[in-house]
């Protein structure tokens, strides 16, 4: 089991550990399995889309040298599907024919419908109430998939709960059922497995800059709420030292940047809790960063220095939102606009900027905002 | 004697809800410290973990309220259940002391694997899930009795008695002398005659949960059925 300092573990119910410890297994043994990288790859290649190109975005941040890593191109319009694709591969192997997610801005719910439809899974999404309102258009696109979706009604109404409910329908079913998590959270093994699916993102980023550049970025920023895109891109350059790796969470919901060592479904992280314990509600105009948690493996990056953490506010994102638009043609997701509001005030001139998702979702929401 | 365990939520009335339990035939008062996200819980704990949260039921004022339960129930076994969260924030020693200081006998944690924290005995859980070496562990480690989940879910009444529950129990007892107290899911008199049939012991959560809510009278009552289901 991989170790990220004081942080990640198993903390769920007796009823999950023999099957977080089958997962394992599987996933280790699909790892060594060569059949299982080249099945993964050419669905990567001839279903997804990759390689995702890298875009200089030279209008919007002037006198710098940004380049945007597109995955908002991928099949379903964000990185999501690199980690849906993987874990039905393993779901396949591990003789599991149905699908339980979670999903915030419902990209990781459009992915895993997607995959769910392309494998032939019975799939069962749950999405908080407030989420379903301010980002419809992805809940049509999950039915449209064959996928139920379960609305979530108490707490936040948000990830947080959609969260805890994929777990609950996970321990009641969970011998004929993968739970297909979509980000660097959760118990042991899935932070790991999600950033090593994730991963292809950073590899694919290293190789093509310094095709681009012959060197490497000063800078990597990506957007972080649970965090799988930014682990994604910066596993491609963990190694190289001289590379800054910057995350941005949104203002209200900074798990690493105000949050305390705390549990929350299933692993010991950095998270907006109080001092007994209890988990904080989080607040952001991005669903997918609306999570009070964060992947244990960011709490580790944060502690040893290795990534530095920063935040953006929802008018900060919002603001890039319309300036990417209006410079570049690109409409970016809410999510990754966190990225681009910090990435063109950082002190650094060629950075590579993590695009994680379009914006088609956040039309509505950012209309309405816009309009006030 | 089968032992008849009554789970309640803590809140500031559950001294007097305890004593009724009591009063009606438990043996064992469970005393759930309320955790923000209850992996475990049904709709039923996870509403009552919600409304006592909002009244303030932190780790402290539910150790209060275990000091005063004690106060009313000298000689019942009194077990707080709750979440890794609240340890993690309280400190796993200090809370196992604290705990024992204002008179619980043990506790449970649901979310903590038996492997981890060693050093901090308490009552270990088995699920039909679980390995024949999952078990033996947890019946080394466990505390005086063994929590048998009797369902592969969370907690909350079901129609029937769970058919993973009887083989359960003999995986156990082909491992173990320990007492074996099986929950989840038992809510009806006769769901608990049929468990006591089989395990040694019998807990009822969230249906002593919704009882608790009319009343003293009510769990009262409600306990006293159960009690006499066992005995008969």
């Amino acid at each position: 089991m991989s170790s990220f300092g004081a942080y990640g573990g198993r903390y769920v119910p007796e009823t999950l550990i023999p099957a977080l410890d089958e997962l394992e297994r599987g996933w280790r043994e699909a790892l060594a399995d060569d059949a299982f990288r080249a099945e993964l790859h050419d669905l990567l290649t001839t279903y997804a889309g990759r390689p995702t190109p890298l875009t200089p975005a030279e209008r919007f941040a002037p006198g710098k040298r940004i380049y945007l890593k597109r995955e908002d191109l991928l099949h379903t319009g964000a990185h999501k599907l690199n980690n849906a694709l993987g874990q039905a591969v393993l779901a396949q192997r591990l003789g599991k024919r149905r699908i339980v997610a979670e999903t915030g801005a419902g990209q990781h719910g459009v992915a895993t419908a997607t995959v769910c439809a392309r494998f032939g899974f019975e799939c069962v999404v749950y999405m908080g109430e407030e989420d379903m309102r301010r980002q419809r258009p992805n809940v049509e696109r999950m039915r449209l998939l064959g996928a139920e979706v379960r609305g979530v009604d108490f707490g936040t109404k948000t990830l947080k709960e959609a969260t805890s409910e994929a777990i609950r329908d996970w321990i009641t079913n969970v011998e004929t059922t993968h739970y297909l998590i979509g980000s660097c959270v959760g118990p042991a093994p899935y932070p790991e497995i999600v950033a090593e699916l994730q991963s292809v993102i950073g590899r694919e980023a290293r190789e093509q800059i310094l095709a681009v550049e012959q060197r490497l970025p000063e800078a990597v920023v990506a957007c972080v709420g649970g965090g799988s895109n930014a682990i994604g891109i910066f596993h491609g350059f963990l190694e190289d030292e001289d590379v800054r790796l910057v995350g941005v969470e949104a203002a209200g919901a900074a798990s690493l940047g105000s949050g305390r060592p705390a549990v929350l479904h299933g692993a010991r992280s950095s998270v907006l809790a109080d001092e007994d314990g209890q988990i904080a509600d989080a607040h952001s105009i991005s669903a997918g960063l609306d999570y009070p948690g964060v992947g244990p493996e960011h709490a580790f990056l944060r502690d040893t220095g290795r990534a530095e953490y920063r935040v953006a506010t929802d008018e900060e994102a919002l603001a890039a939102f319309q300036d990417l638009a209006r410079t570049e043609g690109i409409l970016p997701a809410l999510e990754p606009a966190h990225a681009l509001a910090r990435a063109r005030d950082l002190d650094a001139e060629l950075i590579l900027v993590g695009l994680s998702g379009r914006g088609d979702k956040d039309l509505a929401e950012v209309l309405e905002r816009l309009s006030r | 004697m089968k032992k008849l365990v009554i789970y309640l939520v803590a809140q500031p009335e559950t001294p007097e809800l305890a004593q009724a339990a009591v009063e009606g035939g438990a043996d064992i008062v469970e005393l759930g410290f309320p955790f923000s996200d209850p992996l475990a819980e049904g709709p039923v704990i996870r509403r009552a973990s919600e409304r006592a949260l909002a009244r303030g039921m932190r780790t402290n004022a539910c150790l209060d309220v275990l000091a005063r339960t004690r106060a009313l129930l000298p000689e019942t076994p009194l077990v707080p259940m709750t979440y890794a969260a609240i340890l993690e924030a309280y400190g796993y020693e200090r809370f196992a002391a604290d705990a024992r200081d204002r008179g619980a006998s043990s506790f449970i944690l649901v979310d903590l694997p038996v492997e981890e924290q060693p050093a901090v005995r308490r009552i270990q859980l088995v699920a039909p899930t679980s390995t024949d070496e999952r078990i033996r562990a947890a019946a080394e480690a466990t505390d005086g009795w063994l929590y048998l989940v009797s369902v592969t879910g969370t907690t909350g009444a079901r129609t029937e008695v769970s058919p993973a529950l009887a083989p359960l129990v003999d995986r156990v007892r082909a491992m173990s002398a320990v007492p074996l107290y099986a929950g989840f899911g038992i809510s009806t008199p006769e769901q608990a005659r049929a468990v006591g049939e089989l395990a040694d012991g019998v807990v009822v959560g969230s249906r002593a949960v919704e009882a608790a809510e009319q009343g003293t009278a009510a769990l009262r009552d409600f306990v006293a059925s159960l009690r006499s289901a066992i005995d008969a």
